[in-house]
């Protein structure tokens, strides 16, 4: 073999390493990250990821926020009106959120029932519903609708 | 009256924008000068029309004018003067306005400077501009109309957004589109070189130039966004991953990509067809970002009111803009063969692994984005965690850091890999000792900090050790410059996100807690009038060893027409760290309030390390090589001209 087609063999083994390579830590750091979405309807039927993180969204029950006198343990109750989900969560809720206010937090389901959040997410217009919260109510709407 | 003239402004605009994209075009295909040279007016006339436009809708805010659906929508009778102009452009309607206007702005500024383009290559530069113009036009008249009326005006306005009334609003989305819409420049070259079949290295020299104003406008936006999300959103982040910001990133990373490339394809004729793709790419990268920002199809904290047809319409335009100029590539790329080959140790191919690099970035973060969506379509939702993007770019920027100094090593043309990688040994000896220096001084940083500060020493002492052996001229010097930037960027991002401190406390008034060696004082809170908003102050006072360092006042505001508070951080800058307080909100009854508390460390170094990068891209265009070269084409076509007479 010529040097110059030495060169382009290894440029191209190269190349095609490269790509396998970037393939496969993409897969896996995919299926690591990716968060699904569920509503209070699906977690009642039990339809969630176990003993990993994902995403409940829906509306934060009047009445239901309760917090520690002498901590900033907080919990509230996360509804789409057909079902309820209890969450708690450790830390400074954002500025947007409101009893009667559409509301996502990131987290797992305990055995317990109660969804344990890391992060409760802030928007930044109070104007807005997340997409999420939105759809949540939206499909237990039809779903009532459809059992009544 | 000021409302229908500005509308009808708008429609001249259209009508004129069609117009250049047409004449021009036809010009150059009937090859008649006098069609061709039309452009030029049209393109002043147009950029006229369109900034009246602009300054009638901040007029109608500065006045007040509320039956002007925009403008009651985004004002009140309180807003103060500032931020009423610039809640010009703080929604939908109105920043599309302000991007057309400056994308009417770049199309007068290449219709100005463009001296070294031919008659026949201009006219097709600008028709094709026009038809960007043209698109966006149509986009804001059928869809997002600012000018809409309402009868009878409201008493008062519904305010603006209390997030949008502060400096980073002044600045952030004007110079970020700037750069979004500066990209469409190359872009119009591309789509003109590939209708014309040929493309020359004075072509590329000439888009090469805007690009890099384009590039480093687009840097500056981002920086300002990221330093204005950091301050305003109280949550201490500097980046989020959000889909919005990705947005502005994507033709960013495909820009980075693009300006490397141009680097080599200026020089020769080698990687001209992957320079015109990268250009149809970045710009229909940020028309992709467009699409995404205003469709309301992934959630985002940024919230432009979401409606369908605005997202169908931008839909369109990329389907135009991308599927057109892409179509086209397909049919002509084989006319922008590259006919002088390229050794594989050279600084050519060097350049050309960097444009890879970066496009695979662009398509790591263009998937993470976009999945989201492929998955809404069938039907079930999810969202992309910020943790796939930091792993994949972290993992996908290592080769780019150890090639940069490889890359300004070895020679144009003919190099040597192996010597040049010999030569690079010192550097990377003064990089290890640096890092191991910074290991023992911050007292351990895990993995992937410490991978990140050994590449930006070794980015940071190679771009040295090169710039001083070299002879200096501007894009030389530009070059090094930016790459600096690269290395504080690098150092900055794994300080601040490897070795930060956050602590989310109650805190009683007089209570003392320490924190990274220093001791917080929470003193209360105490409520507080102000221009348009009244606050609750809290005070907290940091020190260090017994003395004051600094006194902290972060705010929870509340504006009369909001419902709820906005929390307003405080933060002691400093040149190795930030120290950041802001309120959470009170707990009980006895003045304890939930507090964040952030020691950030050398995070202005990040951003400092961007204002590097920009100011190498600016640098970059005083370059007398180029000067020179575009000098000599003037001369010739002057001189064909003549001769031709």
């Amino acid at each position: 073999m010529t040097p110059t087609r030495k060169k382009r063999l290894m440029l191209i083994v190269m190349v095609f390493l490269g790509v396998a390579l970037a393939t496969a830590i993409f897969l896996t750091a995919f299926k690591e990250n990716i968060m699904f979405f569920k509503s209070p309807t699906e977690i009642n039927a039990g339809d969630f990821p176990k003993q990993r993180n994902f995403r409940i969204g829906g509306m934060v029950k009047d009445q239901s926020l309760q917090r520690a006198n002498d901590s900033l343990q907080v919990s509230f109750v996360v509804t789409d009106h057909a079902h309820d989900v209890t969450v708690t969560y450790q830390g400074i809720l954002p500025d947007l959120f409101r009893e009667g206010q559409g509301v996502v937090a990131i987290g797992q389901m305990n055995n317990d029932g109660v969804f344990h959040a890391e992060e409760v997410l802030a928007k930044h217009d109070e104007n807005y519903m997340p997409p999420e919260a939105a759809a949540a109510v939206e499909a237990a709407k039809k779903y009532k609708e459809g059992s009544n | 009256m000021l409302p229908a003239i500005g509308q009808f402004n708008l429609i001249l605009a259209l009508v004129l924008s069609l117009l250049l994209t047409v004449v021009p075009m036809v010009g150059y295909a009937k090859n008649k000068a006098n069609l061709m040279h039309l452009g030029r007016p049209l393109a002043y006339v147009l950029f006229a029309l369109v900034l009246s436009s602009f300054l009638i809708l901040i007029t109608l805010f500065v006045q007040q004018d509320f039956t002007v659906t925009y403008v009651w929508q985004h004002s009140s009778l309180a807003l103060p003067l500032r931020y009423r102009i610039t809640a010009t452009w703080g929604a939908h309607e109105g920043s599309i306005l302000m991007w057309i206007t400056i994308q009417a702005l770049w199309v007068a500024l290449v219709a100005k400077f463009s001296g070294a383009l031919k008659p026949d290559q201009l006219a097709r530069v600008l028709s094709i501009l026009g038809l960007i113009t043209a698109g966006f036009i149509a986009f804001i008249l059928f869809t997002s109309n600012p000018f809409e009326r309402t009868f009878p005006a409201p008493l008062d306005g519904r305010d603006l957004n209390p997030l949008l009334q502060d400096f980073g609003m002044i600045v952030h989305p004007p110079l970020l589109y700037f750069g979004y819409v500066g990209l469409s420049v190359a872009f119009a070259l591309s789509v003109a070189a590939l209708i014309g079949g040929n493309i020359d290295e004075h072509w590329i020299r000439w888009s090469r130039k805007w690009t890099n104003m384009a590039w480093a406008f687009l840097t500056m936006g981002i920086i300002l966004g990221s330093w204005w999300a950091y301050y305003e959103l109280g949550w201490g982040g500097w980046w989020f991953w959000d889909p919005v910001e990705n947005a502005s990133f994507l033709p960013w990373l495909a820009g980075t990509a693009l300006i490397h490339v141009q680097a080599v394809s200026e020089r020769k004729n080698a990687f001209r067809g992957w320079t015109v793709l990268l250009a149809i790419t970045a710009f229909s990268l940020s028309v992709l970002g467009t699409f995404l920002v205003r469709s309301g199809s992934i959630t985002s904290v940024h919230s432009f009111a979401a409606d369908p047809t605005r997202g169908l319409f931008i839909l369109g335009l990329l389907a135009i803009f991308a599927g057109g100029a892409l179509t086209l590539f397909a049919l002509r790329a084989d006319k922008l063969k590259s006919t002088e080959s390229v050794a594989f140790d050279s600084k050519e191919t060097l350049l050309l692994a960097n444009s890879l690099i970066f496009i695979v970035a662009t398509f790591t973060v263009l998937l993470g984005t976009l999945f989201p969506m492929i998955f809404e379509a069938m039907g079930e939702k999810i969202s992309v965690g910020a943790p796939y993007f930091g792993l994949m770019f972290f993992l996908i920027m290592i080769p780019m850091a150890m090639l940069l100094p490889v890359g300004g090593q070895i020679r144009w043309h003919k190099g040597a890999l192996g010597s040049s990688c010999l030569a690079l040994w010192p550097y990377l000896t003064v990089a290890i000792l640096l890092t191991a220096l910074t290991w023992w001084l911050v007292g351990g940083i895990n993995v992937r900090g410490t991978v990140c500060v050994l590449g930006a020493f070794w980015v940071f002492s190679a771009t040295t050790g090169q710039f001083f052996q070299q002879k200096k001229h501007a894009s030389f010097v530009g070059m090094s410059v930016a790459h600096w930037g690269v290395a504080f960027f690098l150092f900055g991002m794994a300080m601040v996100e490897h070795t930060d401190t956050e602590k989310d406390v109650l805190m009683r008034p007089g209570q003392v807690i320490e924190l990274g060696g220093k001791t917080f004082e929470f003193k209360g809170v105490e409520w507080v009038s102000k221009e348009n908003y009244r606050a609750q102050q809290g005070q907290v006072v940091v020190s260090e060893g017994g003395t004051v360092i600094a006194t902290l006042k972060p705010q929870k505001r509340h504006y009369p027409k909001q419902q709820n508070p906005m929390t307003e951080a405080s933060i002691h800058p400093g040149l190795t760290k930030d120290i950041y307080v802001s309120l959470g909100e009170q707990v009980n009854d006895a003045g304890a309030w939930a507090v964040r508390i952030y020691i950030k460390p050398f995070i202005r170094w990040m951003w400092f390390g961007g204002i590097l990068m920009l100011t190498g891209a600016v640098i970059g265009l005083f370059s007398a090589r180029i000067k020179r070269l575009e000098q000599r084409q003037r001369d010739q076509m002057m001189q064909e001209s003549l001769g031709l007479s």
